[in-house]
């Protein structure tokens, strides 16, 4: 992409889909794009605005049943988004809103809705409500870190023969149908069970995000509160610590209130 | 006095402490919850089992500690503690008061709270708001303050929007109460607008993400301020009180300055509430104005002390909503600020709240964090470009902090951690 124009993350229906605190997402990918000096920018996109079809990526929330459906009619009427995905867009998406991007969904009413039909997914209700802590181990040739996030979610999403898995589950229950996985993958559309937010916890999958986006490799950008956070919420998963990288680039925190340098994340920007 | 009363509809507002039957009332007299609970285990209803049992008794241990009372029962997501203690101190002015004042608002709670205080008329009582329907049918309350309903725990508690369904039956099928309730909450005012009876208070919010769809019709309510409405039903919540920034506004167009000595827009949104509920019972408003700005902590909330050169004001915070009001009372820049949080089971395990907080207003000023889940809160602050140091405990937190003011903000069990170890501390 030419450097002269922002990066432009849309935020997709955060009024409806923002209850798990997912829009969190949106800040760490302008932060993460910032920190570099590629600019970006954050287009919020409400229920009484048109979608943009020009963003270079897409981001949905969790959000609860009565939201999740009248995100799904609005986002039906609205050919630009399909259009935006048909055509390259890079979309990330967290619970509710990858249910919706599937085939049916149904809402814990077990009432069935029509999804916008981007991934080859369809979601039924599950018995018990999945909540809890998750880790998944991400596609092998992707080589990135283990994943972690919070569920709580009451989906069994089955994936058709165009989409792949996120992951495998370690800990938790992810999509609760088929082989122990999280998510989907295909094209250039990832969706996952994952709150946290998840691209706050994982930021090899943020970058991963931002590199389709623009089109480049990023260098890593190290944050000390981050590698913290990670071994925090794998060690509660009591999933074994990987070795390697992750415990490599692990550092403290240093304490900032008497420096008047930089905010704490800016080592790599 | 008793015309206000009577306008209740309680049916009884006796201020003699009814007979119990001498089983419960000797394990009342003997104190202590969980023995108590134990006994009417053995006496009770044999075959049912563990927890659910349990609540059964409960249950009907509340409606037989509860008879022959004025109940006023205090619920929704924040300021329910608050509220509490500005209404039961309103009502004292009438008579004694039970009240579970530390804050246990489970069934058990309510239960050891009217058991050792079996001769009070009154009870003024905080019930968590997912047990309110169960409460309300087991003490037939005479009024039922409903202050707000937002994001809160959602491992625990679930979606907002489904309690407020379950409110929302609870209330229409309770006709002798009466609901007071706030108007500027659209879950509230959807809720309540299924009771028989209510009274509107506009006490405001500042937090509205939750109320985006119309409980009805499922379409997207307009984003402007004010009073819930939605084009498939006109807006009918004539609001006899109204916050009116550090003023009350009453019913009969008088503007009395609140005068709080807790802090904060959400207090004063409590003190409208509980001064409109007292009302309703007969206290004159003089007084009952006057009972509420002698409040001057809540627990340890909003509780000021001095350690060295530090001036500390205790705050506490649970939820988004809770964090936006209390961020937006920390209005003096040269104030430090201590923030802390933990994930217990009581404070919801899942953080991802954190990020719906707007901590980018803590720009500018001296921030220290500390708390079991501090690793969350350092990843959130450092997104929003807010420096900040860690620390260990409230005491190691201090000793970053220059003389002057420091506001501490906690969420539940930390809040709790901090209060403890300051007491330690001397």
């Amino acid at each position: 992409m030419p450097a002269e124009s922002a990066l432009r993350i849309g935020l997709v229906l955060p009024d409806l889909l923002g209850t798990y605190g997912d829009t969190g997402n949106a800040l760490v990918l302008r932060r993460r794009l910032e920190w570099r000096g590629i600019p970006a920018e954050m287009i919020r996109i409400d229920g009484s605005d048109a979608v943009p079809a020009s963003c270079d990526i897409y981001l949905l929330g969790g959000g609860e049943d009565a939201s999740q459906d009248l995100a799904a009619s609005i986002l039906r009427s609205q050919r630009t988004f399909t259009y935006a995905i048909d055509h390259g867009a890079v979309v990330f998406a967290v619970c509710a809103g990858m249910q919706i991007l599937g085939g049916d969904f149904a809402a814990s009413d077990g009432q069935r809705h029509a999804g916008l039909d981007l991934l080859d997914i369809a979601t039924i209700p599950r018995t018990r409500r999945a909540v809890g802590e998750i880790v998944v181990k991400p596609r092998s040739s992707w080589h990135l870190d283990l994943l972690t996030g919070f569920e709580n979610h009451q989906g069994a999403t089955s994936l058709g023969p165009a989409a792949r898995p996120l992951g495998a589950v370690l800990k938790g229950i992810g999509n609760g149908a088929g082989q122990p996985s999280d998510g989907v993958v295909q094209g250039r559309c990832i969706g996952t069970y994952m709150h946290g937010p998840a691209l706050a916890r994982n930021p090899d999958l943020a970058d991963l995000l931002l590199s389709w986006a623009t089109g480049t490799r990023l260098d890593r950008l190290p944050i000390g509160s981050v590698e913290n956070l990670r071994r925090d919420r794998i060690r509660a998963a009591h999933i074994p610590l990987p070795s390697g990288r992750a415990q490599h680039s692990l550092r403290s925190v240093p304490d900032r209130i008497t420096t008047t340098g930089k905010a704490v994340p800016c080592a790599g920007g | 006095m008793s015309r206000r009363l009577n306008r209740i509809h309680i049916g009884t507002t006796t201020a003699i402490s009814p007979p119990l039957r001498p089983r419960l009332s000797a394990a009342v007299a003997a104190g202590g919850c969980a023995s108590w609970a134990s006994r009417v285990t053995k006496l009770g209803a044999g075959g049912t089992i563990g927890g659910r049992v349990t609540l059964l008794l409960a249950s009907d241990a509340l409606t037989r500690l509860a008879s022959g009372r004025t109940i006023v029962l205090v619920s929704g997501t924040n300021g329910k503690t608050t509220t509490t203690h500005l209404l039961a101190a309103a009502l004292r002015q009438l008579g004694p008061v039970a009240t579970n004042h530390e804050g246990a608002n489970m069934p058990e709670g309510l239960v050891r709270a009217l058991g050792r205080d079996r001769r009070a008329p009154y009870a003024v009582l905080e019930v968590d708001e997912s047990y309110l329907p169960q409460v309300a049918s087991a003490v037939h309350p005479a009024a039922i303050v409903v202050l707000n309903l937002t994001r809160d725990q959602l491992d625990r508690v679930g979606e907002v929007r489904q309690l407020e369904a379950r409110l929302r039956s609870c209330f229409a099928g309770l006709p002798g109460t009466l609901l007071v309730a706030n108007a500027d909450d659209r879950l509230v005012s959807s809720a309540a607008g299924a009771a028989q009876r209510v009274l509107w208070v506009r006490a405001g919010e500042s937090w509205s993400a939750d109320g985006g769809l119309c409980t009805k019709c499922g379409r997207v309510v307009a984003a402007v301020e004010g009073p819930w409405s939605c084009r498939c039903e006109p807006d009918t919540r004539a609001a006899a009180w109204a916050l009116d920034g550090d003023d009350v506004l009453t019913p009969d167009g008088r503007k009395l300055p609140l005068d709080l000595r807790i802090p904060g827009r959400a207090s004063r949104a409590d003190a409208t509430m509980a001064l409109a509920t007292a009302l309703e019972f007969g206290v004159p408003v003089a007084i009952a104005l006057d009972a509420i700005r002698h409040v001057s902590a809540v627990n340890e909330r909003y509780r000021v002390l001095r350690i060295g050169g530090l001036r500390l004001q205790l705050l506490l915070a649970k939820n988004p909503a809770g964090w936006l009001e209390t961020l937006g009372l920390l209005s003096d820049r040269e104030v430090s600020v201590v923030l802390a949080v933990n994930g217990r089971e009581a404070d919801g395990r899942d953080l991802s709240w954190l990020w719906d907080v707007p901590f980018e207003r803590l720009n500018a000023r001296h921030v220290v964090i500390l708390g079991e889940r501090q690793a969350d809160l350092a990843v959130r602050l450092a997104y929003a470009g807010i420096p900040f140091a860690q620390a260990r405990n409230i005491r190691h937190a201090l000793s970053f902090l220059p003389p002057g003011a420091v506001d501490v903000v906690a969420n539940y069990t930390s809040f709790r951690d901090i209060t403890k170890e300051l007491a330690h501390a001397g």
